[in-house]
């Protein structure tokens, strides 16, 4: 017997047949991949505070290389006010996640803070975040050891306008902030005078909102690592 | 019932396989002719890399989702084949998306919202809706290629335009010197275009193609 293939019944039989089909083979499928996908997101969260004290690294040497500099026991998590707070390890905390969280309140927020050893001089790194144009934007800084000169940075971002917003990306760019100090603060300038000067980068033509964007992010998050740089 | 009577078997390359291939690429462009699949040609055609890597990823996409399509086109209660068509298109992007974070995952960043863009690609979705539903899996597996190729075609042709004019690059290598440090052709005061990176730039790309493509070829002009 031939069955009515436009009847109600088989209609429904067929969809959730197919949903309960689709779902199970994606969840497999998810959970098959997610050990390798969180070890590809950790290698690559390394290779950016690498890439911060401008050590260039590859997928391959990224966890060798974070093992050699980075001096894990010394590296602190501090609250909006620059206090030290116990009991977390600084790798583990998600900047993105707490600033995307609308329902955490902005000083509760945790401030990792990754100290390191390059060639005996000691750096400390500052995760920063933020929003461009199109959607988030983040970065990491490494300071001095004199806790005030930006000895290096890295900027990166989800959507932004390849050619535009999405130059931040780019060497020139944050290469600006290198030599800047943190206690006062970074701002983005239009008009091409930013070079060379403390306290000033040029923003990217074409690109205003996503320069405002990193001016924002940065001159926030460095102001509460500089209480902590004061009190320590 | 009548006795049914068995068909010749087809050659798997027979003169009309084979046209399935051949006909996308000019006279029956996906992306010039049909347009569709423009909104992730004006996308993603910011170097040829990317039209590359997003190429790729649509053909994976088609073939499966067009033979899965064939073989349950006699099962698919037409009321809801939209749906269906549309939860196999979602499902099979969201494994390459899975794949690509697992074991590409530099592509996988560079690529990020595209391999999602795939999902609204018209042409999968009219593929499977014009042929898959019709035809069995081996013609609709030839028929994915061969679309795929021509959409292939119509976006590294763009990004060939936009990447050396946009960026002054091609494969990532520059062409014309250095920007920043100003040598090459920088030095005598060339610029790169950055409208041509940006989207409007593509739909004039994408217009000059059809009308290089109809100029040359007058049977596609329609006559009203």
């Amino acid at each position: 017997m031939a069955i009515n293939k436009d009847s109600n019944g088989y209609t429904f039989v067929f969809a959730i047949a197919l949903v309960v089909i689709v779902g199970a083979g994606l969840a497999a499928v998810s959970m098959g991949l997610k050990p390798m996908q969180d070890k590809n997101v950790e290698i690559k969260k390394k290779m950016d505070i690498l890439g911060a004290l401008n050590i260039e690294s590859t997928r391959q040497n990224a966890t060798e290389l974070y093992d050699k500099h980075i001096l894990t026991d010394e590296c602190v998590v501090i609250g909006s006010e620059g206090q030290v707070k116990d009991g977390l390890v600084a790798f583990n905390i998600d900047i993105k996640k707490q600033y995307k969280d609308k329902n955490l309140n902005p000083k509760d927020r945790d401030y990792p803070l990754y100290v390191a050893d390059l060639d005996g001089e000691t750096k400390y790194v500052i995760p920063v975040v933020g929003s461009g144009l199109w959607g988030p934007i983040w970065g990491y800084f490494s300071v001095d050891s004199d806790k005030q000169t930006i000895f290096g940075a890295k900027f990166d971002h989800q959507g932004e306008t390849p050619g535009l917003g999405a130059e931040i990306k780019q060497k020139f760019y944050y290469s600006q902030y290198e030599g800047e100090k943190i206690t006062g603060d970074i701002k983005s300038v239009k008009d091409g005078t930013g070079a060379g000067v403390n306290g000033k980068v040029d923003g990217i033509t074409g690109g205003t909102i996503t320069s405002k964007g990193v001016e924002e992010m940065v001159n926030r998050t460095l102001s509460v690592y500089v209480k902590y740089f004061n009190n320590n | 019932m009548s006795e049914k009577v068995k068909a010749p078997r087809e050659p798997l390359f027979s003169k009309k396989n084979k046209r399935l291939i051949t006909e996308p690429l000019d006279d029956n462009n996906p992306v010039t002719i049909q347009v569709l699949g423009i909104c992730s040609a004006l996308a993603i055609t910011v170097s040829v890399k990317q039209a590359l890597v997003m190429t790729a990823s649509v053909f994976f996409v088609l073939a499966l989702g067009n033979v899965i399509i064939s073989m349950m086109r006699n099962l698919i209660p037409s009321r809801i084949r939209i749906i269906v068509q549309l939860v196999v298109v979602a499902s099979l992007v969201i494994i390459v998306n899975e794949i690509l974070k697992a074991f590409l995952p530099d592509m996988a960043e560079q690529l990020s919202v595209f391999v999602g863009l795939i999902i609204t690609n018209c042409i999968i979705m009219g593929r499977f809706e014009a042929f898959a539903m019709a035809n069995k899996p081996w013609p609709s597996f030839l028929d994915a290629i061969g679309n795929t190729l021509g959409y292939g075609i119509v976006l590294v042709l763009v990004s060939i335009i936009r990447e050396i004019f946009g960026a002054g690059k091609i494969f990532d290598i520059p062409l014309f010197g250095d920007r920043i440090e100003k040598t090459g052709l920088y030095k005598i005061g060339y610029l790169d275009n950055n409208f041509i990176i940006l989207a409007p730039f593509a739909l004039f790309a994408v217009g000059i193609i059809i009308w290089v493509q109809r100029a040359r070829n007058k049977a596609l002009i329609e006559d009203h």
